[in-house]
C-alpha cells in the first residue's frame, strides 16, 4: 500500500509528533441553530479536528443522546447535502471529519457523496457500518476524491484483522474503547487501554480512542496509551440541553487543558 | 435458491454492513451454521424437536368452499397449526440449537407481531436460556396478548420508544444490545433480513415449510405442482422458506406485501440493518416508516434474496391493503373455519382479488402459506370492525 498520508493524517501526525495529545470533539450536523458556531468554538478551544455527524434515521451504533440529536436535526429538516453545503461556509481552522451511515452514501451515490465532502472542505469520513469486507466501492470513490476513510477497530477484532484495518485506515485509526454504542459512561472501560496498546503495537498512524470518553479525566486516562480521544455524547447532551457555542467551547477547552497537563 | 456468494450476496443484494464490533460474531455464526447444517446429528435434533414439540409436519388443507367461491383451487399450508401459532418456531428452534452449540446462554430477539418473540421465548424456556425481546411501543399496544405470553414464558420484553416504535426500531435496539453483549449473547433474528449469514440461515431453517408442502401438494395433485405458490412478505421468511421448496418447479412464485410497506414493490435499493436490499426511503436515504394494520409486516425493508428473486423475475411481488385484508380474514373464517393472522390474510386478499383475472386465471391451483393463526389479532380486529 504505502500511499502517502493525506492531509488529515499529516496534520494529526505532525501535532502528535510534536508531543501533543489529540482531541477530536463531535457535533451532530444540523442540530439546532448554532451547530456551525459550535464547531468553530470547539476548533478555537483547542480541538485538533472536528467530527461532524450527518444524521441518519436508524443510527445503530448510537446511544440515546446521539439518537436524539440525530432525530432533532432530521425533524429540523437537515439533509446530507444541505449540511455539507453549510459546512462550506465556515472557517474551522482544523480538519473536519464526517461521520455517517452507509445508506446516506449509497443513496446519494458513492462518487457524488465523496466529491461533496471534498467540495465542502471535509477531509475524512467515518462510516461505521462499512467494515473492511464492504469497503471497496466507497473507498475507491473516497480515495479518488481525496477523502480519508477512517476505519474502526473493536476490542473483539482479532490481531490479524487489526493489522489489516490499520493498514487500510486513512487519517487515523478509531479504536472503540468498549463493546457498546455511543453514550456517556461513569468510568473509562478497562478495554480502552488494551485497545490502544494493541493498535499502537501494529501501526504508526495516529490512534484515537472513542465511545464513552465523557470527562477530562477520561480523556487523560485514554490518552496514556492512545494518541488522543474522540468525545461525542458528553458534548451533545449539553447542546441538547441548550448550551451555547461558548459553553461547548469551554468544555472542549477543559479537556484540552487536562490533556496538555497530562 | 442456493447458497449466497462468500460475501453473502444474492446477486447484487445482501452483504454484511455491520460495525466492526459485530464482524467477528457474524463470521462465527456463518461458520457455526455451516458446520451444523452439514451435520446429520444437528438436523436430526432440529427435526425431532419440531416433531415432538411443535407439531410438524403441518398439514396441507384443501380449502374446498373457498375454492368454490373463487373459482381457483386453493390449498393451505398450515403453519398456523404449529406450537406457538406461526412459522416462526421453525427458525427459532434451529437458532436456539445453534446458540447452545456456540456456548451462548443469553438470547435476544426483535419482534413485530410478537410471534417471533413468543417463539424465541418458548425455545429459551425449553433450553433454559435467558431471553430478552425488543418490541416497538406501538406493537406492544396492538399485540398485548403476545406480550403477556412472552412474559409467562419467562422472557423480558423491552418496549422500544425510538423512531416509528415498530419492528424497524426493535431491530435497531436489538442490534445495539448485541454490539455490547455479543460475546455472551446470540441475536436470534426473526426473518430473512439482517447481515449475512442471517438471510441465508433463516431461509434454510424455514425451507421445511416449502419442502414439506411440495411433497404434500404432489400427493394431493396426483404428482403435479401447484400453478401458483403465494406467501406474505414482511421481512420475507415464510415466503423464502416456502419458495425454496418450489423454486425449481414450474410454479409461479408470488409474494404479497402490505400496501403501506411494499419494499419490493415501491422501494429502491438501500442498506439498513446490515444488508443491501429494496428499501422504502426518501431521496436522501432516510428510511421511511411503513404503515399497515399488520404488525408482522410493518417493515420498510425486505430480505435481500427477495430483492434478487424480483430482479431475476423468478418471483413477483404484489400488494394488499388494510381494508381488503380485513375482508379476506372474514372470508377465510366463514368459508373454511380458519381465522388467519392479519399477515397471511394479505395472501387470501390478493388471491380473492386476482382469481379469475390474468394474474390468477380461473381453474388454476394455488398454494397459500397460512403463516400464522389469528388469535393474536382477535382484539385488534374486534376494534377495527367496531
Ligand atoms: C403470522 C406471521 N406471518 C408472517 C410474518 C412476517 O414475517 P416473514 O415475512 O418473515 O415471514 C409474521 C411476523 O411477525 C407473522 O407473525
Amino acid at each position: 500500500m504505502g500511499a502517502a498520508p493525506g492531509a488529515l493524517e499529516a496534520h494529526l501526525r505532525s501535532r502528535r509528533d510534536a508531543g501533543r495529545k489529540l482531541l477530536v470533539p463531535y457535533v451532530t450536523g444540523g442540530l439546532g441553530e448554532h451547530w456551525l458556531e459550535a464547531i468553530e468554538a470547539m476548533a478555537a478551544a483547542g480541538a485538533d479536528a472536528v467530527e461532524v455527524g450527518i444524521p441518519f434515521s436508524d443510527p445503530v451504533m448510537d446511544g440515546p443522546t446521539i439518537q436524539e440529536a440525530s432525530q432533532r436535526a432530521l425533524d429540523g429538516g437537515a439533509t446530507p447535502l444541505g449540511i455539507l453545503a453549510q459546512l462550506e461556509a465556515i472557517h474551522a481552522c482544523v480538519p473536519l471529519v464526517a461521520m455517517t451511515y452507509y445508506n446516506l452514501v449509497f443513496r446519494t451515490g458513492h462518487r457524488r457523496f465523496a466529491r461533496s465532502l471534498a467540495a465542502s472542505g471535509v477531509s475524512g469520513a467515518i462510516v461505521p457500518d462499512v467494515p473492511l469486507e464492504e469497503l471497496g466501492e466507497w473507498s475507491r470513490a473516497a480515495d479518488d476524491a481525496g477523502v480519508e476513510t477512517v476505519l474502526l477497530a473493536a476490542p473483539v477484532t482479532p490481531d490479524d484483522r487489526l493489522a489489516h484495518i490499520c493498514e487500510r485506515s486513512r487519517g487515523f485509526v478509531y479504536g472503540v474503547s468498549v463493546m457498546g454504542i455511543t453514550g456517556e459512561r461513569q468510568s473509562l472501560a478497562e478495554s480502552a487501554a488494551v485497545m490502544a496498546k494493541r493498535l499502537k503495537a501494529v501501526t504508526d498512524k495516529p490512534v484515537l480512542i472513542g465511545i464513552g470518553v465523557s470527562t477530562p479525566a477520561h480523556a487523560v486516562e485514554a490518552a496514556v496509551e492512545a494518541d488522543g480521544v474522540i468525545v461525542g455524547s458528553a458534548l451533545m447532551r449539553r447542546l441538547l440541553d441548550g448550551a451555547d457555542p461558548d459553553e461547548l467551547g469551554a468544555l472542549v477547552g477543559d479537556m484540552r487543558a487536562a490533556l496538555d497537563a497530562g | 435458491m442456493g447458497e449466497p456468494s462468500p460475501d453473502g450476496r444474492f446477486g447484487e443484494y445482501g452483504g454484511a454492513f455491520v460495525p466492526e464490533s459485530l464482524v467477528p460474531a457474524c463470521l462465527e455464526l456463518d461458520q457455526a451454521f455451516r458446520s451444523a447444517w452439514g451435520d446429520q446429528a444437528f438436523h436430526d435434533e432440529y427435526l425431532q424437536i419440531l416433531e415432538e414439540h411443535a407439531g410438524r409436519p403441518t398439514p396441507v388443507t384443501n380449502a374446498t368452499r373457498l375454492s368454490e367461491r373463487l373459482g381457483v383451487r386453493v390449498l393451505l399450508k398450515r403453519e398456523d397449526l404449529t406450537h406457538t401459532g406461526s412459522h416462526k418456531i421453525n427458525n427459532v428452534v434451529g437458532q436456539a440449537l445453534l446458540a447452545r452449540r456456540m456456548g451462548k446462554h443469553r438470547v435476544i430477539a426483535e419482534t413485530g407481531a410478537g410471534q417471533h418473540g413468543v417463539a424465541t421465548a418458548t425455545a429459551c424456556a425449553m433450553f433454559g436460556m435467558e431471553c430478552v425481546v425488543y418490541m416497538g411501543e406501538v406493537d406492544v399496544a396492538r399485540q398485548a396478548l403476545n406480550v403477556f405470553r412472552m412474559k409467562l414464558l419467562g422472557a423480558e420484553v423491552r418496549p422500544v420508544a425510538s423512531g416509528s416504535r415498530t419492528l424497524k426500531d426493535a431491530i435497531n435496539e436489538a442490534l445495539r444490545d448485541w454490539v455490547a453483549s455479543v460475546e455472551s449473547t446470540h441475536y436470534c433474528l426473526g426473518s430473512v433480513t439482517g447481515p449475512h449469514p442471517y438471510p441465508w440461515m433463516v431461509r434454510e431453517l424455514q425451507r421445511i415449510v416449502g419442502d414439506e408442502a411440495r411433497g404434500q401438494c404432489r400427493r394431493i395433485l396426483d404428482g403435479s405442482d401447484p400453478d401458483y405458490v403465494v406467501a406474505c412478505v414482511g421481512g420475507g421468511s415464510n415466503a423464502a422458506g416456502t419458495f425454496a421448496g418450489f423454486v425449481d418447479t414450474e410454479a409461479r412464485l408470488v409474494g404479497v406485501e402490505p400496501a403501506g410497506g411494499a419494499a419490493v414493490g415501491r422501494g429502491v435499493p438501500g442498506v439498513v440493518h446490515g444488508s443491501k436490499s429494496m428499501l422504502l426511503q426518501d431521496e436522501h436515504g432516510q428510511v421511511s416508516e411503513s404503515h399497515t394494520i399488520s404488525a408482522g409486516l410493518d417493515y420498510p425493508g425486505v430480505g435481500p434474496e427477495h430483492a434478487h428473486l424480483a430482479a431475476m423475475g423468478r418471483a413477483v411481488y404484489v400488494a394488499a391493503d388494510d381494508a381488503e385484508v380485513l375482508d379476506a380474514l372474514q372470508l377465510l373464517a366463514v368459508t373454511e373455519g380458519i381465522i388467519p393472522a392479519l399477515e397471511p390474510a394479505h395472501v387470501v386478499a390478493w388471491v380473492a382479488r386476482a382469481a379469475g383475472t390474468d394474474d390468477l386465471p380461473e381453474g388454476s391451483t394455488v398454494l397459500i402459506t397460512m403463516s400464522g393463526r389469528g388469535d393474536k389479532d382477535a382484539q385488534q380486529v374486534m376494534d377495527l370492525l367496531g
